[in-house]
């Protein structure tokens, strides 16, 4: 019962009010002025003491970062102390004399110091200047025995990272080093300062927020000779989130036992679900030797490798699918009604279109070829002849409900997307329009048309699982330093492709032929107890003719390519193999995704079959009897663009 | 169109006051921010910036008679009870309170707004409420529940600071209207109940950890005690006449927590000395006082109630800033008016001043 009434402007003003509310603001005002008094001038002398009178400096102590394990627990990186040297700037009168000292006790390189004092200087006043990192136990105490004459030296320890299986996985995992002058100017890195370690590729870098923990400090209260005297203020670091990811070592390390010594890359998924089981990019590096100072032959050496050991292929390499492309342009047919089943084309080894000649790789021809045989066979003619009818862009459409010329958004720096190419991108990449003799090439995955190996084994993946495209995924769950579980990653739908699942079992039986089939260009990919379905690729990197590939350079050589899964029934994985520059898909690339599969299938199995299958399990298949076809699309037109 | 003699009554006491710290606040950020490394531009520069801002924003509050604030004010008082209860079930989430709300070109900060937003709401309530002898317990109960209901939910966020200020900014405003003495005792005896029960379910911990270390600072030197240690070593240390620009040893060598945001003030005690503190606190009081003398000035009771609403705003922020940094209060994050780094202060600042430079301008008018 609320009595709504208008106001009576004069006797309804309450200004007369505002009086004791003066007085009351007054009163408060009076009190903190009061308070500053006391504090700034009765007790000035004890609080100048206490800022002045004392030497108080802050000693950062860097936190441990979080581990990384694999599926099954495996620490794969931990972390070992590692201890540097800094200078405190406002405690040291004679740099130079100091920097001799040092250089002459230690056996550290004068200039080195000399520039690392320079560099870091004046970034951040009275903070330690890291001067040399990674020293060892000796040189730590040397400067213990000579504290007196080092006054402002300090020893800091750093955890740096261990790597328990060497260079397995070194792209997936990345590498840390030390914060680089521009990261330190990026809005990301503010509260970081020289000398701290971060992430700088891979996982590492990727999810640095989470490993890095948070950096602790203590508050020293020191003599005029650098002497602690008493730990004013100690706030422990904070150990960083371990990462528990969706690889499993075991299967990583065959994986990388049979990718053996050839460039390229093999990334093997979860298709129920995305997980990625191993990720393999060769040639690999020792992601131990970026933590200190790497040695300039090692540094020059990864540099100039023309096989690119720094490269991330599985993520960064693009390469065109070749043949294994095909399953798409098959799919494609089937939904648009272009194609069924049974439809045939007749394959007598050339398709002529316009002025365009273009060619298959079996120069006899395979004859009357229907959809099975085709991918079966690898047939060039009969995709040609689909993809004409087809038209890139309906071709195109099929591709982008795959996910394919976009990134996966896997959350690893340096992931590419690919390219599937359409009119409109060509008229707007050349300025020139889509001609009729630049969908064949596409059709059989080459001309324009990359991809990653990452987008590979997810195409493979998604046809296995007959249309859900998962995002691929390395982070199983965030866990904190007592084992936690902070967070669990859960799989991600990107898409879906929402073909029929009549046609996607189509181009399955035709996979499934590639390997098992007699006359099937993957049969190199069998796996005794396991039935593997995939198709073979081999992508040209440049046109040449048949004739001159023989004495072709290394980086003219095709690349070779396997993408497939298993089982054939019920499928629960996808692998994809590319080698680069390593020849013939059905020759190079099967046999190494047919060891994978072995070794996926053998530890699937009960552990008291065999102590260590691992060990004893992955030989090598034995590959004699195995009719390699190279299926190149030998393609001789001059629209053919080269990569 | 503009009437003449708003312009010949533009307030230049209120600008100038307002201005002169602003300045000094300025000067202060440069200070306690040259032992930052930084990206971009300096936060000095950015607090010029926001300070511009500000006073277009100023400029463009006072050209709107304020009496039209009036039908916009409960409108206004929906709109951020609905954003609240939006910030609650879609909001931001930084440093473990959520109180921001994304709308894709910016984020705002609807507990901010609340503050303009009681100030307005009160001062239409009363305005159409006129009681004789004071407002009584069953008066203020409809009042209580228009600040109840944005206060619950800030305080939910949690941002405890804010829901603190909104409600003390409130009963600044009853309180000038006018209450019985049985309403004050009535309010003692309902609220010590209350901050008991809000002790016991509301407060996170690290809220009743700020409590309790400033009861003993000793308790925790790590945690937020620390806070309270440094920033009294800091303003203590500065002495009669401070250790002179950019030459704290406390500020420059970063003891002092969020020191250019909510710890502002010790940076500049311990470089300013006494005498610098005595000077804008003398600052701070004169415009306060200026707020108020606006009030006293206006003729009517709307402007009366705003005035006194935007005044009991920068006052209370005043005071509980300065009384957490020298040692009288928890440590609750709350800035000091155009003084501390950062823009939404500076423009929920700057709006209160547009309003009080409204009324002052338009004293003569009725």
């Amino acid at each position: 019962m609320i009595k709504q009434q208008r106001y009576v402007r004069e006797t309804a003003h309450p200004k007369r009010r505002t009086i004791p509310l003066a007085f009351g603001v007054t009163i408060i005002f009076c009190l903190l002025i009061l308070r500053l008094w006391y504090l700034q001038i009765l007790y000035v002398d004890e609080y100048r003491a206490l800022s002045e009178n004392n030497r108080l400096r802050f000693l950062p102590v860097a936190a441990s970062r979080g581990a990384l394990m694999d599926r099954n627990g495996t620490v794969i990186v931990r972390n070992r102390p590692s201890f540097s040297l800094a200078l405190i700037p406002q405690e040291i009168t004679d740099v130079e004399a100091m920097l001799d000292r040092l250089a002459s006790l230690l056996g550290l390189d004068r200039a080195e110091l000399e520039e690392r004092w320079q560099k870091t200087r004046g970034r951040a006043r009275y903070y330690p200047v890291v001067v040399a990192t990674n020293i060892t136990r000796d040189q730590v105490e040397i400067v213990e025995e000579n504290r007196l004459r080092l006054a402002g030296v300090e020893i800091s320890m750093k955890p740096v990272r261990e790597y328990n299986f060497k260079q397995s996985a070194a792209h997936l995992l990345g590498y840390i080093g030390e914060v680089s002058e521009k990261e330190l100017d990026s809005e990301a890195y503010l509260d970081y300062n020289p000398g701290d370690y971060v992430g700088k590729n891979g996982i590492e870098k990727a999810w640095e927020a989470e490993l890095h923990g948070e950096d602790g400090g203590r508050q020293l209260e020191v003599d005029s000779r650098g002497r602690v005297l008493r730990v004013l203020n100690e706030s422990q670091p904070t150990v960083g989130n371990s990462l528990v990811l969706t690889i499993d070592q075991r299967l990583q390390q065959a994986a990388e036992r049979a990718f053996g010594s050839h460039a390229g890359a093999a990334v093997v998924m979860d298709v129920t679900n995305g997980e990625i089981l191993a990720f393999v990019s060769s040639p690999t590096f020792d992601p131990a030797l970026f933590a200190g100072k790497i040695p300039t032959d090692i540094w020059e050496k990864y540099l100039n490798d023309k096989r690119h050991p720094l490269q991330n292929k599985a993520l960064s390499g693009q390469y065109p699918p070749g043949s294994t492309f095909k399953m798409i342009t098959a799919l494609a047919g089937l939904e648009a009604g272009v194609i069924n089943e049974s439809t045939t084309v007749h394959c007598d080894g050339t398709y002529e279109m316009g002025s365009g000649k273009f060619r298959c790789w079996s120069r006899a021809g395979h004859g009357s070829v229907n959809l099975r045989r085709s991918l079966k066979e690898s047939c060039d003619v009969y995709y040609y002849h689909l993809g004409e009818r087809l038209g890139i862009d309906r071709l195109a459409a099929m591709c982008r409900r795959f996910g394919l010329g976009e990134t996966m958004g896997i959350g690893l720096p340096g992931e590419k997307k690919g390219l599937i190419p359409t009119t409109e991108w060509k008229l707007k990449r050349f300025g020139r329009r889509w001609v009729p003799g630049d969908t064949p090439p596409a059709a059989i995955g080459q001309g324009y048309v990359l991809m990653t190996p990452i987008q590979m084994v997810s195409m493979v993946a998604t046809i296995a699982n007959e249309g859900t495209v998962f995002r691929p995924r390395l982070v199983k769950q965030l866990v904190d330093a007592d084992g936690k579980v902070l967070k669990e990653f859960v799989p991600e739908i990107l898409g879906r492709v929402g073909a029929s699942v009549a046609n996607f079992k189509k181009v399955k039986q035709g996979l499934y032929a590639v390997v098992n089939d007699a006359g099937g260009t993957g049969a190199a990919a069998r796996v005794s107890d396991l039935k593997v379905a995939g198709k073979t690729g081999t992508s040209q990197v440049v046109k040449l003719r048949e004739d001159r590939k023989r004495r072709m350079a290394y980086e003219y050589q095709d690349h070779a390519l396997f993408t497939a899964f298993a089982p054939y029934d019920k499928p629960e994985v996808a692998v994809a193999v590319v080698v680069e520059h390593g020849g013939g898909g059905g020759a190079v690339a099967a046999p190494i995704a047919g060891q994978i599969l072995r070794a996926w299938s053998d530890l699937k199995k009960p552990p008291q079959r065999s102590a260590s299958p691992l060990e004893e399990e992955i030989d090598i298949q034995p590959q004699s009897g195995i009719a390699s076809p190279v299926d190149a699309g030998a393609v001789s037109t001059e629209k053919e663009p080269s990569e | 169109m503009i009437d003449r003699r708003l312009v010949t009554n533009f307030d230049w006491t209120l600008l100038g006051l307002v201005v002169a710290i602003c300045l000094l606040g300025i000067l202060n950020i440069y200070s306690a921010s040259a032992a930052y490394k930084m990206v971009g531009a300096p936060y000095y520069i950015k607090q010029l910036n926001w300070m511009a801002v500000g006073l277009i924003i100023t400029l463009v509050i006072c050209s709107v008679d304020y009496h039209l604030l009036e039908d916009f004010a409960y409108w206004f008082y929906g709109i951020l009870i609905c954003l609240l209860l939006a910030v609650l079930l879609v909001g931001k989430t930084s440093l473990g309170a959520t109180r921001w709300l994304d709308l894709g070109l910016f984020t705002i900060q609807p507990s901010e707004l609340l503050k303009i937003g009681i100030i307005l709401t009160f001062a239409r309530f009363f305005n159409n409420y006129h009681v004789v002898g004071g407002l009584t317990i069953k008066d203020m109960l409809y009042p209580l529940a228009l600040l109840g209901v944005p206060a619950l939910l800030i305080m939910k966020q949690p941002d405890l600071g804010t829901a603190i200020l909104v409600i003390l900014i409130a009963l600044s405003m009853a309180l000038f209207v006018g209450l019985r003495w049985t309403t004050m005792v009535g309010f003692v005896l309902v609220t010590l109940p209350m901050v008991w029960l809000g002790w016991t379910f509301f407060l996170r911990t690290y809220q009743k950890n700020r409590v309790l270390d400033f009861l003993n600072p000793e308790r925790s030197r790590l945690g937020s005690g620390y806070h309270i240690i440094q920033s009294k070593i800091a303003v203590g240390s500065g002495g009669l006449w401070g250790k002179g620009y950019v030459k704290g040893t406390q500020a420059q060598l970063r003891f002092l927590p969020e020191q250019h945001t909510d710890f502002a003030f010790s940076v500049y005690a311990e470089e300013w000395g006494f005498i610098g503190t005595l000077l804008l606190l003398v600052l701070y009081l004169c415009l306060i006082m200026w707020g108020l003398t606006i009030a006293r000035r206006c003729n009517d009771r709307l402007g009366a109630l705003l005035a006194v609403g935007v005044t009991a705003m920068l006052f209370w922020h005043t005071v509980i800033n300065i009384g957490m940094v020298i040692g009288l209060f928890p440590v609750v994050g709350v800035p000091l008016p155009f003084f501390s780094y950062g823009g939404t202060s500076m423009i929920t600042s700057m709006v209160g001043v547009g309003i009080l430079q409204n009324i002052s301008m338009r004293r003569f008018m009725f």
